[in-house]
C-alpha cells in the first residue's frame, strides 16, 4: 500500500497535467469503467436517435392495431411490414421501439431530476453546514418538512395544478429528492468544516464562498456521488411508480419504468417479453451508470487520487 | 458443514410443520378492499354492503341475476299505491336468540337518517319513504311519498338490525365506533362477528341459530388484498380459498392450475364515453374554429362506429368484458332490444359520417380517463384513442389518478371522458336518469351527466316511467327511452365488465350481477 | 446539551405548523374529497349535505383554524372515510410497519456493513467487485417487481413461505406483534427481504465509500506506520469513523421506510400504516393524511435529534459542530 498525498498537503490544482486530462487518462485505465461506458453509450445513443432507428413510432397511437397486441418476439405485424423483434405489449406497441423511446424519457427524467436535486441539495447542505446557527436550523427544518411530505401527494398536487407532462414529473422528483442530498451534504460538510484546512482557510479570513466551494465542496462530493448514482436508478423507478398510479408521464408516451409496470401483470400469464426486456434495459442502464459513477468518484475524490 | 446442512434442514422442516393446515371448515377470501365500517348504515360502499349481508338480512334480497326475492319479509302487498304492507317471516331470531319483530324493522329504517359523519348516508335508499309503522308484531307498513315502483329494490340495501342490541344513548343508538368493535352488531344473518383487525383479517363465524340453511363454513376470514397479482399468487399458493376480481394477466395461469378455477358472472358495470354536448368552446377540442363537433349527431355516430368493441373486449379486457350497445345490460329491466348488441365497428362508415358532417379533415380531442379506478381503464382509453385517430380524429389521452380525474370531470375540463356506472336497481331507468336526463340540481336529475346531454323527449319518458307502477307499461316506456338515447348517440357505451372470482377447484360460487362476494353462497362441490 | 434538545423541540413545533398548512393546502389543490367519498348515485343535493356535515363547505382558512383549535387539544378529527378518530387509525396500524421496517433495516445493516467494509478495504479484489456489482441489482429493479418475483418463487413455486398477510400475532400490552410467533416470522421474511434488499445495497455502497475515505486519512496511516495490527486499526479507528455516514444514511432510510413503505405493504397485503397513507391520499381523506404527516414529522425530527446526539457520542469533537 503506497502512501498517498492528501488534499491538505496538495495544491487545489496541479498546473503540469490539466485535471481534465488526468481524469480521462485515469478513467480509461479501468476496464470495468470502460465496460460501463460502452453499455451506457450503446443504450443511450440509439435511444436518443429513436425517431430514426426504431422500427415503429409507438407514440403515434393512430398506427397501433389492437389485434397486434401481446405478440411474442419475432412476430410479424398483421399488415406484414414490421417484424416485432422483441414482441408487442398489451397496447400493440413494438416492445423494441417502446424501449428505445421509453429509455429516452426515463433518462431525461432521471438525469434532470437528480441533477436538479443534487444542485439544490448540495447548496443548501453546504450553506447550512458552513454558517450553522439559525441558518442551519431553518434550512434543516425545511429539509425535515420535505422528507416527511409524501412524494405521492407532491406529485398529485403538481398534476392537479399544472397538468400532465414530463416536466412536471421532473419537478415532482426534484421536490422530493433535494432534501435527501441536503442532509447528506450537510453531514459530511460538518465533518470537513472542522478539519485543519478549513480552519486554516478561515483563519486566513478567506471569503466564505471560496471556502465553501473550493474546500468544502470537493470533499463532500464522494458520498454525494454515491447517493446520486443510486438515486438515478431510484428516480427511474420512482417515476415508474408515479406513472403506474396515474400521476406520471402521459400513458400514450410510456417511459421505461412504466413499460415494466404495465407489463408486469402479463408476467403471470407467461407473456414475459412485455416486462422482461424493458427490465433488462433498465438494469443495464443502472449498471452502466454505476460502473462509470463508482470509478469517477474514485478519480474525483481528492483523497483517493492516485 | 454437515452440521450446518442438517441444522438448515431441521429449521426448514420446523417451518414447514409450523404451517398448520387451516381447518377444513374455514373459508379464507382475498377481497380487493376492506369495508370502511361494519355499521350496516354508515357508508354506501360495496365492501361494506357485502359484509353486512353476511351478518344482517334485509326484508327482501336480490338473487344472483338481480331479481327480487323474499327474505325477512315472506310476502308483501300494496294497501294503496303508496302503502306497502310487508309480512315478516315467522320463527326468525337474531343471533343473540331474541325473535325478530316489526319493531326491529321500524328501528332500523328509522336509524338510517340519524347516523352521523356518514360519507354516503343510506338515506339514498329512503328518499321515497314517508313513514314506517308496525301494524302488528309481524306486519310493517311502509308509506312512500308518491307511487314508487322501486321500493323493494331500495329495501335490498337496508339490512335489519336488532332493536334491543343496537339501542344506546346516542341518537342513533349504538354508534358506528361501537359497531366497528362488534358491540351491538347483532343480525339475523348466517354469520356472526368474531373480530376485525383493520387492514387485515375480518373474522366471522357461523350463526348456530340461523333460521335458514346453514352455510358450509364454520369460520370465514375476509382478508383485504388490494394488489390483484398478490391475490392471484395467494390463491395459487393455497393461502386463500377464494379471491375477488381476477386480473386480466392471471386468468391463464389460474385456469391452467389443477387446484384453482375461475367463475365469472353476468355482465355488470358499464364502461362508456361521455361527450360534452353543451358548450361551443369545449376545452379539449381543437382544429374546429371554435365549434363543438360533438353537438352533431353524425360526429357522435362516427365516434361510436370507429370503436371496435370486440377488439377491446378480447384483447384489452382479456375476454372479461361484453361489448355494450346500451348503458343497460341485455337482461336488465328496460333495456331496448334493438341495442342489446352494438352495431359492428365500421371505420369506413365512420370516416364517411365525419365527411358528411363537414369534418372530413378530422379534428383534435383529448379523452380524459381515470387511471386504476376501473379494470384496465387507461388501457381502454388508449385503445379508443387509437381507433379514433385512425378515422382522423386525433386523440390524446389524459389518464389521471382518480381524485384528479374526478376534479377535472366535475369542473368539466374534459370534452370527452371515459367513465363507468354500476346499476344496483336492476332497472335501466336509474342509469338513464343519472347519466342522460337533463341536468337539474334541485330535482336530482342528471346528477352524473357531465356531458350535459339534454333531450326533453327523453326527460318526459323517464319521468313517466318513474311513476308507472305497472311493470309491463314501465318496461315499455324505459325501452323507448333507451332506444331514443342510443339512436341519438347521446353517450357511447363500450363494454360491460364481467366480474370474476378465483376459487379453489373444489368450491362453487354463483357469480352475482351486483358483484358482491357473499360467503354464505360459497359451497363445496360433491 | 439540554438547551440543544429544547431548542430542537421548539423548532419541531414550528415544523409541525408549517406542515399542517402545507398538507391542508395540498389536499385542497388536488381535488374534492366529496367526489371520492360519496356514492355516484347520490344527487348533488345529497352531496352538498355530506359536504356540509364535514365542514367542507366553509372557506379553507376557516377549516384550518377549526382544525388547529382541536389539534392543539389533541383532537386531529375523524377520518372522512371511516368516521373513526384519525389518530387512532394510524396508531392501530403503526406496530405492523415498525416491525417490518425494523426487521428490514436490521437485515440490511447486518449484511451491508461487513460487505461494505470488505469492499472498501480491498477495492481491487475480485470479491469486492462482485459485491459492488451485485449490489447494483439491489436497487435497479422496482420494489413491486422484486416483491412479486419473491412471492412467485418462495410461496407459489416452492411453497415454503406464505404469500402475504401478517400471520399469527401476539398481544403485548395494547400492541399486536407478529415477530414473537413462528408463523408471524415466516410472514415477515419475504416483505422484509424485499424492503431490505434496496437498503442493504445502499448501506454497502455508503460503507465502502466511507471506509475508503477514512483509510486515506492521516491518523489511519499514522496508526499503520506505528505498526498497529490491522484488526485493531479496523476495530478502533475505522469502525468508529465509518459509523457517522452509516448512521446518517441508515437513519434517513429508516425514517423514509417507516413513513412510506407503501409499495412493499401493498404487494404483501401488510396491514401497516404506509398502506393507510396511500389509500387516504387517494381518497383525499384529509384528517388521516394530516394526522399521519404530523406524526411522521414529529418522528423524523426526533430521529434526526437522536442521530445528531449519536454523532456527539461517537465523535465528541463534533459536539459543537452540530449545535444549532
Amino acid at each position: 500500500m503506497t502512501v498517498q498525498p492528501t488534499s491538505a498537503d496538495r495544491p487545489a490544482r496541479t498546473r503540469a497535467d490539466t485535471p481534465f486530462r488526468r481524469i480521462v487518462r485515469q478513467f480509461f485505465e479501468n476496464p470495468l469503467a470502460v465496460f460501463g461506458l460502452i453499455i451506457l453509450v450503446g443504450l443511450t445513443v440509439p435511444s436518443f436517435l429513436a425517431p430514426w432507428v426504431a422500427p415503429q413510432n409507438p407514440y403515434d397511437i393512430g398506427t397501433l392495431d389492437i389485434f397486434d397486441s401481446q405478440l411474442p418476439p419475432l412476430s410479424t405485424s398483421s399488415s406484414g411490414d414490421i417484424t416485432y423483434w422483441l414482441g408487442t405489449d398489451g397496447q400493440a406497441r413494438d416492445v423494441l421501439s417502446a424501449i428505445l423511446y421509453g429509455m429516452r424519457t426515463s433518462l431525461i427524467v432521471a438525469f434532470s431530476a437528480v441533477a436538479g436535486a443534487l444542485f439544490i441539495g448540495t447548496a443548501v447542505g453546504l450553506i447550512a453546514a458552513y454558517f450553522g446557527g439559525v441558518v442551519d436550523a431553518i434550512l434543516m427544518r425545511t429539509v425535515d418538512i420535505q422528507l416527511s411530505f409524501p412524494a405521492i401527494l407532491v406529485a398529485l398536487v403538481l398534476l392537479s395544478v399544472l397538468g400532465q407532462g414530463i416536466d412536471k414529473v421532473i419537478i415532482a422528483l426534484i421536490v422530493v429528492q433535494w432534501a435527501y442530498f441536503a442532509r447528506t451534504a450537510r453531514s459530511s460538510a460538518i465533518v470537513e468544516r472542522n478539519r485543519e484546512y478549513v480552519l486554516a482557510a478561515r483563519s486566513l479570513s478567506l471569503g466564505s464562498r471560496r471556502i465553501i466551494f473550493r474546500h468544502m465542496l470537493p470533499n463532500t462530493m464522494p458520498p454525494l456521488i454515491v447517493i446520486a448514482t443510486i438515486d438515478l436508478a431510484h428516480a427511474i423507478t420512482a417515476e415508474a411508480t408515479l406513472s403506474f398510479l396515474g400521476i406520471g408521464v402521459p400513458v400514450t408516451e410510456p417511459s421505461l419504468g412504466m413499460l415494466i409496470a404495465n407489463g408486469f401483470e402479463f408476467m403471470m400469464s407467461g407473456e414475459y417479453w412485455i416486462s422482461l426486456f424493458p427490465g433488462i434495459a433498465l438494469t443495464l442502464i443502472v449498471l452502466g451508470i454505476n460502473l462509470v459513477g463508482d470509478h469517477l468518484r474514485d478519480i474525483l475524490n481528492p483523497r483517493n487520487a492516485q | 458443514m454437515s452440521f450446518t446442512r442438517s441444522h438448515l434442514f431441521a429449521s426448514t422442516a420446523a417451518l414447514l410443520l409450523a404451517c398448520s393446515p387451516v381447518s377444513a371448515e374455514d373459508l379464507v377470501i382475498g377481497t380487493k378492499s376492506e369495508p370502511s365500517s361494519l355499521d350496516p348504515q354508515f357508508h354506501v360502499l360495496s365492501p361494506n354492503m357485502q359484509v353486512s349481508l353476511a351478518i344482517f338480512e334485509p326484508l327482501v334480497r336480490q338473487d344472483a341475476q338481480g331479481a327480487i326475492e323474499p327474505l325477512l319479509a315472506e310476502s308483501w302487498e300494496l294497501a294503496s299505491p303508496t302503502e306497502w304492507d310487508f309480512h315478516l317471516r315467522e320463527g326468525v331470531t337474531f343471533s343473540d336468540g331474541t325473535p325478530l319483530t316489526a319493531q326491529d324493522v321500524v328501528f332500523s329504517l328509522d336509524r338510517v337518517a340519524k347516523v352521523p359523519n356518514s360519507p354516503t348516508p343510506f338515506t339514498l335508499f329512503t328518499r321515497q319513504i314517508a313513514g314506517v309503522e308496525a301494524l302488528d308484531d309481524t306486519t310493517v307498513r311502509i308509506t312512500t311519498k308518491q307511487a314508487y315502483p322501486n321500493l323493494t329494490v331500495d329495501l335490498v340495501n337496508l339490512p335489519i338490525m336488532s332493536k334491543a342490541a343496537a339501542s344506546g344513548d346516542a341518537p342513533e343508538g349504538r354508534t358506528t365506533t361501537e359497531l366497528n368493535r362488534g358491540e351491538g352488531l347483532i343480525g339475523t344473518g348466517p354469520f356472526t362477528f368474531v373480530s376485525w383487525q383493520k387492514g387485515a383479517d375480518l373474522i366471522l363465524e357461523a350463526n348456530t341459530s340461523y333460521w335458514g340453511e346453514a352455510p358450509d363454513w364454520d369460520r370465514v376470514i375476509m382478508r383485504p388484498m388490494t394488489n390483484p397479482a398478490t391475490r392471484s399468487a395467494a390463491l395459487l399458493a393455497g393461502d386463500i380459498d377464494m379471491m375477488e376480481d381476477v386480473p386480466t394477466g392471471s386468468v391463464g395461469q389460474i385456469e391452467g392450475d389443477a387446484n384453482a378455477k375461475i367463475v365469472s358472472g353476468p355482465p355488470a358495470r358499464v364502461i362508456f364515453i361521455a361527450l360534452d354536448q353543451e358548450r361551443d368552446d369545449s376545452p379539449g377540442i381543437s382544429g374546429t374554429d371554435g365549434e363543438n363537433p360533438l353537438k352533431i349527431k353524425e360526429v357522435r355516430e362516427a365516434l361510436f362506429r370507429a370503436i371496435d368493441r370486440e377488439g377491446i373486449a378480447s384483447r384489452v379486457m382479456g375476454g372479461a368484458a361484453v361489448p355494450a350497445g346500451s348503458l343497460g345490460t341485455p337482461n336488465m329491466f328496460g333495456t331496448s332490444a334493438d341495442h342489446e348488441v352494438p352495431a359492428p365497428a365500421d371505420p369506413e362508415r365512420a370516416a364517411q359520417l365525419l365527411e358528411e358532417a363537414g369534418y372530413g379533415d378530422g379534428f383534435s380531442i383529448t379523452l380524459g380517463s381515470p387511471s386504476g379506478r376501473y379494470v384496465n381503464d387507461a388501457r381502454v382509453a388508449q385503445t379508443v384513442a387509437a381507433m379514433w385517430s385512425r378515422i382522423g380524429v386525433k386523440t390524446a389521452v389524459d389518464a389521471a389518478a382518480a381524485p384528479v380525474f374526478f376534479k377535472n370531470r366535475d369542473h368539466r375540463a374534459y370534452s370527452a371522458y371515459l367513465a363507468s356506472w354500476g346499476n344496483n336497481t336492476g332497472e335501466i331507468g336509474t342509469t338513464l336518469g343519472a347519466q342522460l336526463a337533463t341536468y337539474d340540481k334541485d330535482a336530482g336529475q342528471g346528477s352524473a351527466n357531465a356531458g350535459r346531454y339534454s333531450n326533453p323527449e327523453l326527460d318526459a319518458l323517464l319521468s313517466e316511467a318513474s311513476k308507472t307502477m305497472d311493470d309491463d307499461a314501465r318496461a315499455k316506456l324505459l325501452e323507448e327511452a333507451d332506444a331514443l338515447a342510443m339512436s341519438d348517440f347521446a353517450i357511447l357505451p363500450i363494454h360491460f365488465e364481467v366480474p370474476s372470482w378465483g376459487l379453489r377447484a373444489d368450491l362453487e360460487y354463483e357469480a352475482r350481477a351486483d358483484q358482491f362476494t357473499l360467503p354464505q353462497n360459497v359451497t363445496r362441490s360433491e | 446539551m439540554s438547551a440543544f434538545v429544547i431548542n430542537r423541540l421548539l423548532q419541531a413545533f414550528f415544523v409541525l405548523l408549517v406542515m399542517s398548512v402545507l398538507v391542508f393546502v395540498g389536499i385542497y389543490l388536488v381535488g374534492d374529497p366529496i367526489s371520492m367519498l360519496v356514492s355516484p348515485e347520490a344527487t348533488d343535493l345529497e352531496r352538498d349535505a355530506v359536504r356540509e356535515s364535514f365542514g367542507l363547505d366553509r372557506p379553507i382558512f376557516v377549516q384550518y383554524i377549526t382544525f388547529l383549535g382541536s389539534a392543539l387539544q389533541g383532537d386531529f378529527g375523524r377520518s372522512f372515510l371511516t368516521g373513526e378518530p384519525a389518530l387512532q387509525l394510524i396508531l392501530e396500524r403503526m406496530p405492523a410497519t415498525v416491525e417490518l421496517v425494523g426487521f428490514a433495516m436490521f437485515f440490511s445493516v447486518v449484511i451491508g456493513v461487513p460487505l461494505g467494509i470488505i469492499a472498501g478495504l480491498r477495492p481491487e479484489a475480485t470479491f469486492s467487485k462482485v459485491i459492488m456489482t451485485g449490489s447494483i441489482f439491489g436497487f435497479s429493479l422496482p420494489t413491486f417487481w422484486v416483491g412479486m418475483v419473491l412471492i412467485m418463487l418462495f410461496a407459489v413455486q416452492l411453497g415454503i413461505l406464505p404469500t402475504s398477510g401478517r400471520g399469527e400475532t401476539v398481544q403485548v400490552g395494547p400492541i399486536e406483534l407478529s415477530i414473537l410467533t413462528l408463523d408471524g416470522l415466516r410472514h415477515l421474511i419475504l416483505p422484509a427481504l424485499t424492503l431490505g434488499l434496496t437498503k442493504a445495497s445502499l448501506i454497502i455502497r455508503v460503507t465502502r465509500a466511507a471506509t475508503r475515505e477514512i483509510q486515506a486519512m492521516d491518523y489511519i496511516k499514522f496508526a499503520r506506520a506505528k505498526g498497529l495490527s490491522s484488526s485493531r486499526i479496523l476495530r478502533v479507528h475505522l469502525l468508529k469513523n465509518v459509523l457517522i455516514p452509516i448512521i446518517t444514511v441508515a437513519g434517513l432510510e429508516f425514517g423514509q421506510a417507516l413513513a412510506f413503505a407503501v409499495v412493499t405493504e401493498t404487494v404483501f397485503s401488510w396491514p401497516g400504516m404506509g398502506k393507510l397513507l396511500i389509500d387516504s391520499i387517494l381518497t383525499l381523506d384529509r384528517p388521516v393524511v394530516v394526522a399521519y404527516v404530523l406524526i411522521m414529522v414529529l418522528f423524523l425530527v426526533l430521529l434526526n435529534l437522536v442521530i445528531d446526539l449519536l454523532y456527539m457520542v461517537i465523535d465528541p469533537s463534533s459536539r459543537e459542530k452540530v449545535r444549532d
